[in-house]
């Protein structure tokens, strides 16, 4: 098969950190971790490119999966691998979301992280196989992904077997046995120990690893974030009130304060009759100012990022998540003070 | 850092630093307060989210806005009284 790889810009060696809002770009042939790869497919598989981005421009930047997609398309690959991309949240959103619209237009795809990743549940309809968490586990990742490119090879669907993980299609298919006779088989190997068998996984929230204690909060940069959809009267841009799929942002420069009558909340969860009366219920900006004046924090962010918080899908909260820290990251932000309703 | 009043869901979820507030429609303020009570509240809540931020955590970690240290009711209530702006605020 020809097979185009996507990778960070971290595992393409332009850099860290630093890189990270590199734009996409191709290298002919195998690079990094690709050699690996190259190496357990053998001769009947070839990488004839990587593909590669930066983890804060894939992140932050709605036509980035395109721009990707864009490169790929012209290698005409009959499969595009994208990782593994471990517990990296950026790089497993562009690692899923790009093998999901390969997916949707024909291309085959498979990505690669851990079961951890925010970028998990975007990857349908493309298969994702389980990687380690970190860096490290890499030779043990490429084997298991490596076993699963020759499954597709083979014109075979992959399997939990294969290290599938992550949401599959359903299918209807008739059981050998009833609803009741299974409901009894895992009731028993719960009893015996067996404590992860179902048959409808639930959301799983990932573990969160803290930041680093911020040094100085009086030259820290500081944004104020809510997912209590505060919007300008009349909401301009359209936020849903509940199930949002998006995230907006607005100024903040040049206010001091946010006047009553101008901003309202188009949260469908809660009455937002007292946020309406004094957006500051929802926004601290009065006093976030006064702590600026005061230099008790250094800088507050000229805008602020909005989304409502209501019915949300788990993986859709997650990514809006991994959105605004590269946002945020990028735009020199140290800290952020989110309102939750 | 998170403000909010469902405390228990932040925790779930794992969110690291938490400061919990009086109501799930206004998590930086209370509409029962006059509004000079009520900008100390907010003022407590983000003294408390700022020191929440300087605090490093092993996982989700709860910071009660009535244990703050720099409360700024100290500064503008009469002198010897932090009980008392400790007290505003309810036992969950």
């Amino acid at each position: 098969m020809r097979i185009v790889h996507y990778v960070n810009q971290f595992f393409a060696g332009v850099g860290g950190e630093e890189a990270a809002g590199v734009a996409p770009a191709v290298r002919e042939g195998a690079v990094g971790p690709g050699r690996a790869l190259a190496a357990q497919l053998g001769s009947e598989h070839e990488i004839v490119a990587t593909v590669y981005c930066g983890d804060d421009y894939a992140a932050s930047r709605s036509s980035a999966t395109e721009e990707v997609l864009e490169l790929v398309r012209g290698f005409e690959p009959d499969l595009l691998v994208a990782g593994p991309a471990f517990t990296s949240g950026r790089y497993g959103l562009a690692c899923a979301r790009l093998a999901a619209a390969a997916a949707r237009e024909g291309i085959r795809s498979v990505a690669a992280m851990h079961p951890d990743n925010p970028g998990l549940d975007e990857a349908e309809p493309a298969p994702v196989i389980e990687s380690g968490r970190i860096g490290r586990e890499m030779r043990q990742s490429i084997e298991r992904l490596a076993g699963a490119i020759k499954t597709l090879a083979r014109g075979e669907e992959l399997h939990e077997g294969d290290g599938r993980i992550g949401r599959a299609p359903r299918r209807n298919r008739i059981s050998e046995t009833n609803g009741a006779t299974r409901s009894v088989e895992l009731l028993l190997a719960r009893m015996a120990g067996d404590r992860e068998r179902t048959e409808v996984p639930l959301p799983s929230f990932a573990s969160v690893t803290p930041s680093a204690p911020l040094e100085d909060a009086a030259s820290a940069r500081i944004a104020l974030l809510t997912e209590g959809a505060l919007v300008p009267m009349g909401n301009p841009d359209r936020l849903e009130s509940a199930r949002a799929t998006r995230w907006l942002r607005y100024q903040l420069d040049g206010l001091d304060e946010l006047e009553e009558g101008a901003y309202q909340s188009v949260h469908g969860g809660f009455s937002t009759v007292a946020a309406n009366a004094d957006p500051h219920r929802l926004l601290p900006l009065d006093v976030a100012r006064d702590l600026e004046r005061e230099g008790r924090i250094g800088t507050l962010h000229h805008e602020y990022l909005v989304t409502a918080g209501n019915g949300t899908q788990v993986a859709t909260a997650r990514s809006f998540g991994v959105e605004w820290a590269a946002e945020l990251r990028q735009a020199g932000v140290q800290a952020a003070i989110l309102t939750a309703t | 850092m998170l403000l909010c009043n469902l405390v228990s869901i932040a925790i779930r979820v794992g969110a690291p630093r938490i400061v919990p507030t009086h109501g799930i429609p206004f998590p930086t303020g209370d509409p029962e307060l006059t509004p000079e009570e009520e900008r100390r509240l907010r003022r407590r809540l983000l003294d408390r989210a700022l020191e929440a931020l300087g605090t490093a955590v092993d996982g989700p970690t709860v910071f009660d806005p009535a244990e703050t240290t720099a409360d700024a009711d100290a500064a503008v209530d009469t002198p010897g009284s932090p009980e008392s702006a400790a007290s505003e605020v309810p036992s969950p």
